[in-house]
């Protein structure tokens, strides 16, 4: 562990990338939790008398549309996360 | 031999030359390719063989026939089994594989700076991984009765003779390309017979769009299915029976029982980056992801075609409750009286008029049966085994013999790939962490190669052991083991990441609360390997959650009792502190498992 630098303003940078990284997760949670909870659970039967395409919106949140969400919301967090990385200095070369 | 016969043997026969060939291709030569294939595996194909290591025999044959029975309740099987790739990326393997080292039980060990902690995380893995691996080996030995007519225990020993193969002589490294093939292979068992079933049923090629569309006569599929089953007295298919709290319950433990399972998470210590690791996961979902949305339309569009089979007023629009609707039993298909001799579907004239009545004789809707009474109808005459919906689908919908070959061969690759890496885990636990970590670490690269494959080897002979004599149902075993990685393993980890002043006092007593709390409640209700203690109902239930979703609670104590420990025993050291704080950059991934 000899790369670990221990001066203020490295742990400064360290302590500014952790909370940008904690907000990002908090946000994909948030959408994780609508997509399939909200969505697909909470607000299901509601959500069944609208239709699109063809299917009632809640089942369809409950056994398509909260995937789809999980697999854009994955390559999104990987792609903001890289850009967070750059922005810190802390990523890989 | 007949057609079928024939071309089963050669679907089957000609995908396991692929699995031999590509594990001679691939074998391990150090202890690094055993058991993380030499670290440098694209994030796409780490993707795709995490796929195939993931999706095992209850994905491929349970899954859709759980659908097809539940109808909207099956979706806790969709939402959690996928959203935990979520969780997986975006609070664990990232973080995992910066720490960079070859198992689960190590980062523990590591993490908690305790030796203890590090024996408790085998003792989970192990115990989540063996409950797991009974069920793989099952589903191989009911695949071969079935299709190529050898006993079971036959069908068993060459699973594991498969298994031992590549798995012993591959490491990991044999294990990821082997899992590309049975990928490969498993998405078009799955996906061609689905294709044809939605075509016939509604004209869409995809089964995804199919679902949601009209059926050849202008009705929508769905609604129409919804008026088949309700006039039959079963459940509404698109809405829920279950409670919503029993429903959030399952989904949750389903979503961080998978964020936990050892034989995914050490997939991601496979790739070469930090940022790998994070796309690798969305890659893995992309690759499940094709096979779980077609899964819901397989599920109802069997529901559908085996009503259909028995009711001939289903594609008429005529009433369901009449005797002139009814099969006579003499003209049923032969798929029915190859299932029959399996004993997975029954036939039973209860009221001896030669015809097959099937509608729901425990409704709650008293007008159904008392129509069904009027008519003469003395019960339900045919019950149909979930397990069989997959298997069964294409000869229902009577597709080609190859499709039916192809899918025997799918559902084989399915089990044997999750094997592998359920064995894989378990071995690298003997060996590296019990043997290298705590009974003898200055044991040789050699040696220590040496002792994981005779690990395995053990390993493979007790798998078979529980796989023909399973200690439960395969779905009641499935569920101890998410429940176990939900409530054990799967916060332990986390708090090992996000909070740095997590003590191993604190993660010992919160991973054996988790543990211990979540195998005694499934032990009360399901038995397994006592008799049950109490009635699994509802009423019993703790806040009505099943024993399928305790796992949530399990975790929550966890957490609870992990937090109120740490804050009453002495404090983390700051060389932990400082590796945590190491653990959530990036930078210097490649060379952290140097020191």
């Amino acid at each position: 562990m000899s790369s670990i630098k221990k001066d203020a303003t490295a742990q400064q940078n360290a302590d500014a990338y952790w909370k940008d990284t904690l907000k990002l997760l908090w946000i994909v949670l948030a959408l994780w939790a609508v997509v399939s909870y909200f969505a697909g659970i909470f607000f299901a039967s509601a959500l069944n008398n609208i239709y699109l395409a063809g299917y009632p919106l809640g089942f369809w949140f409950a056994q398509q549309g909260s995937i789809y969400a999980f697999v854009v919301l994955i390559f999104w967090y990987a792609k903001q996360m890289g850009k967070i990385d750059e922005k810190h200095d802390v990523h890989e070369d | 031999m007949d057609d079928l016969k024939l071309m089963t043997y050669i679907a089957v026969g000609l995908s396991f030359a692929l699995y031999i060939g590509v594990a001679i291709w691939a074998r391990a030569g150090s202890t690094k390719d055993y058991y993380v294939a030499g670290g440098g595996v694209h994030p796409v194909v780490n993707g795709m063989a995490t796929a195939a290591d993931w999706m095992s025999a209850a994905s491929f044959i349970s899954m859709a026939g759980l659908i097809s029975a539940m109808g909207y309740d099956g979706s806790v099987y969709l939402m959690g089994w996928t959203g935990g790739y979520v969780l997986l990326a975006v609070l664990l393997a990232p973080y995992l594989r910066k720490f960079g080292k070859f198992t689960v039980p190590e980062f523990i060990g590591d993490r908690y700076y305790s030796q203890t902690a590090r024996i408790v995380a085998v003792v989970c893995l192990i115990f989540i991984s063996f409950t797991y691996v009974a069920g793989q080996m099952r589903g191989v030995g009911i695949v071969f009765s079935r299709f190529l007519e050898v006993e079971i225990t036959t069908g068993l020993i060459i699973g594991m003779g498969l298994v031992f193969f590549y798995a012993v002589l591959g490491g990991m490294k044999g294990i990821t390309y082997t899992q590309v093939a049975q990928y490969v292979v498993l998405i078009f068992a799955y996906t061609i017979p689905a294709i044809f079933i939605s075509l016939q049923l509604t004209g869409h090629l995809l089964p995804q769009t199919g679902l949601g569309a009209d059926l050849a006569n202008g009705q929508p599929f769905l609604a129409r299915l919804n008026t088949v089953v309700t006039d039959l007295g079963f459940a509404n298919y698109t809405t829920s029976s279950k409670s919503m709290i029993d429903i959030v319950a399952i989904t949750f433990a389903l979503m961080a029982g998978t964020a936990g399972l050892p034989h995914v998470i050490v997939r991601f210590f496979t790739v070469p980056k930090v940022r790998d690791a994070r796309s690798s996961a969305g890659w893995a979902l992309v690759f499940i992801a094709i096979l779980y949305t077609t899964a819901p339309a397989v599920g109802a569009m069997a529901r559908y075609n085996v009503i259909a089979t028995v009711n001939t007023h289903v594609a008429q629009d005529k009433p369901l409750l009449a005797q002139e609707a009814n099969l006579k039993a003499e003209d049923r298909p032969e798929w029915m009286k190859r299932w029959e001799k399996t004993g997975l579907l029954k036939w039973d004239d209860k009221n001896g008029d030669g015809l097959i009545q099937h509608y729901n004789d425990k409704s709650k809707n008293p007008e159904v049966l008392a129509k069904a009474e009027a008519l003469g109808y003395k019960g339900n005459e045919l019950t149909v085994d979930r397990d069989i919906m997959v298997l069964a689908n294409p000869e229902v919908a009577q597709l080609p013999n190859w499709v039916i070959a192809l899918v025997a061969a799918g559902g084989i690759a399915a089990a044997l790939s999750t094997a592998a890496g359920l064995l894989l885990v378990i071995s690298a636990a003997i060996s590296h962490d019990l043997l290298k970590g705590v009974i003898a670490p200055n044991i040789s690269e050699k040696s220590e190669l040496m002792a994981g494959r005779a690990a395995s080897a053990v390993a493979v002979l007790v798998a078979g052991y529980l796989g023909y004599n399973p200690p439960g149902f395969v779905a009641e075993v499935v569920a101890f083991a998410f429940g176990l990685a939900c409530a054990s393993l799967f916060p332990t980890i986390l708090l090992g990441i996000f909070s740095k002043k997590m003590n191993t006092q604190g993660a010992i007593a919160g991973m054996l609360t988790g543990l211990i709390f979540t195998f005694c409640y499934i032990l009360y209700f399901k038995g397994i390997f006592i008799t049950p203690m109490a009635e699994n109902i509802p009423a019993n239930w703790l806040f009505g959650i099943s024993p399928e979703g305790i796992g949530s609670v399990g975790a929550i104590l966890n957490v609870v009792v992990a937090l109120i420990v740490s804050r009453v025993t002495p404090a983390c050291p700051d060389h932990i502190q400082h590796l945590v704080e190491d653990i959530r950059t990036p930078r210097g991934a490649g060379t952290a498992h140097a020191h």
